[in-house]
């Protein structure tokens, strides 16, 4: 139990440090440059407080629940003795498809986590907000997160298959050049965002752990070189599913401006 | 204050929803494909709901705090009519959160260590570290910059795509020359540079601007700065490779 307070003192502490250069920039412009009273200066303060806390509450939870297992996870599916049933199995040549629970663990774990990301929760809210309700949370983030889960997934077969990232990527931006043509113009902006804000406290330290215990494990690939490239993965694919969204609830959209 | 507290309460039930996901993707993995006892499991439970109780907090923060700020920030700039101080606190905004934030910390050593291994810097501590500096600086630069190209967006109007798409053939034509270690390292620093914090704030003050100009709509014009603030870490990391 001690452990525990101190643990939640040291992330605390941490979290304060991450915060401090915001609060300092918000106000030294607000009362050198803007030069106003803060409205509703009690709230806002509060406010502060209350991210500060919860964010410290949410890094302690998730690195004594989430973190662990999902490290120790992504170990145990990338093993060779898990795959091939023990090393003498292991083959000298092996095929993709050996790996396909990894596969299908990126994605889950993929889009449940990005459920769960706060930054992207925040720009959902906004979204929503802006657009008068026609574009709804849950949609947004689910949207989000199956691009996230897709991303992930061909990120771990890119390092399984030993396959240039840049193949991928460029790739990744034909398709979104091409859609961004077809897309409603509302929500391009939004889908670019939606790219930035899929990777932050929850994804980042998972995927990086799945990416570097496979770039470890896979014979000929090496953690340094092949270990990296996930992030860009789920960086890129859910601007692809958000604009897919859209187009496919075009027609309430349509709707709406008829309404309006 | 008691509102407050029903609100929590309220937002605590949807931090729960949205995590069971999670649990059920750990549960299914560690029962059904790896045939194995979940272990610590009252630790899971008890930080699965440290959490949910922070997610509820954070959003109720977001709605008091941060999202008020950002947004009344806009408007004072909007109606100060200073474009100097907008973009200068843009840029202020963009480096200064990216420079202290720690994933990019993580991501800088280790890139330093790949750096050292394929021969590009000595690989001596001073040498790696002065190396990860110059990643930071250079990250921390490009976000500053990609607030301020945003802004600017906003306030004339420019239509995002040619700009991204613009960026996008940056990206490419920079993969073309830039040494192959260097590239898996600037495709990955676009995705860590935005924060949990940063990015209510930014997409407020986005928002909150697009809504005080005239002839601006905040759906259209509001969102996009986070989409160049991961845009240009490649950009400018790809070229920080090529100059080393």
């Amino acid at each position: 139990m001690n452990d525990f307070f101190l643990q939640l003192l040291s992330i605390t502490i941490d979290t304060v440090f991450d915060v401090l250069p915001i609060v300092i920039i918000i106000f030294a412009f607000q009362f050198l440059v803007i030069r106003q009273p803060v409205p509703h200066m009690k709230q806002v303060l509060l406010g502060f407080l209350y991210v500060l806390l919860g964010l410290s509450f949410f890094l302690v939870g998730l690195k004594q629940a989430l973190f662990p297992i999902g490290g120790l996870m992504a170990k145990q599916l990338t093993d060779p003795i898990f795959i091939y049933g023990s090393l003498e199995n292991v083959p000298q040549f092996f095929h993709w498809s050996d790996y396909k629970w990894v596969y299908i663990f990126a994605a889950s774990i993929g889009f449940s986590t990005t459920i769960a990301e706060p930054s992207l929760l925040a720009v959902a809210l906004k979204a929503h907000e802006v657009s008068a309700g026609t574009i709804s949370v849950w949609g947004l983030r689910v949207a989000v997160a199956l691009g996230v889960a897709f991303g992930i997934a061909l990120g771990t077969y890119r390092i399984v298959s030993g396959t240039p990232l840049y193949y991928y990527i460029i790739g990744g931006y034909v398709i979104v050049i091409i859609q961004t043509f077809f897309a409603p113009k509302m929500i391009i902006a939004l889908a670019y965002d939606s790219g930035g804000v899929t990777t932050s406290t929850v994804t980042v330290p998972l995927v990086t752990a799945l990416g570097l215990g496979l770039a470890n494990t896979v014979p000929g690939r090496s953690a340094l070189l092949d270990g990296f490239g996930l992030i860009a993965f789920a960086s890129l694919f859910p601007i692809i599913s958000v604009m897919a969204y859209a187009q496919l609830s075009q027609s309430r959209w349509l709707q709406n401006i008829k309404k309006e | 204050m008691k509102n407050s507290l029903i609100s929590i309460f309220k937002t605590l039930y949807l931090s729960l929803r949205d995590l069971y996901p999670i649990i059920l993707v750990i549960a299914f993995f560690q029962v059904v494909v790896l045939q194995q006892p979940i272990p610590h499991l009252l630790q899971i439970l008890s930080g699965t709901l440290l959490v949910v109780i922070g997610l509820s907090l954070f959003v109720q923060g977001l709605q008091m705090g941060l999202f008020p700020i950002g947004e009344s920030m806009a408007y004072a700039f909007a109606r100060k009519g200073s474009l100097f101080w907008l973009l200068a606190f843009s840029f202020a905004l963009g480096f200064g959160t990216t420079i202290a934030e720690p994933a990019l910390i993580a991501v800088a050593d280790e890139a330093a260590d790949v750096a050292a291994a394929a021969g590009t810097v000595a690989n001596s501590l001073q040498a790696k570290a002065s190396y990860a500096d110059g990643l930071r600086l250079t990250v921390a630069f490009s976000v500053g910059f990609a607030l301020i190209i945003g802004v600017l967006r906003i306030l004339r109007g420019w239509p995002i795509q040619y700009l991204i798409v613009g960026g996008y053939i940056g990206v490419v034509i920079m993969t073309i020359f830039a040494p192959d270690d260097i590239i898996g390292i600037a495709y990955d620093s676009g995705g860590v540079t935005t924060s949990t914090m940063t990015v209510p704030l930014v997409t407020a003050l986005g928002v909150g601007l697009a809504s005080s100009i005239k002839g601006r709509n905040p759906m259209v014009d509001g969102f996009g700065l986070i989409a160049f603030a991961s845009l240009t870490p490649m950009i400018f990391v790809m070229l920080y490779g090529m100059m080393r």
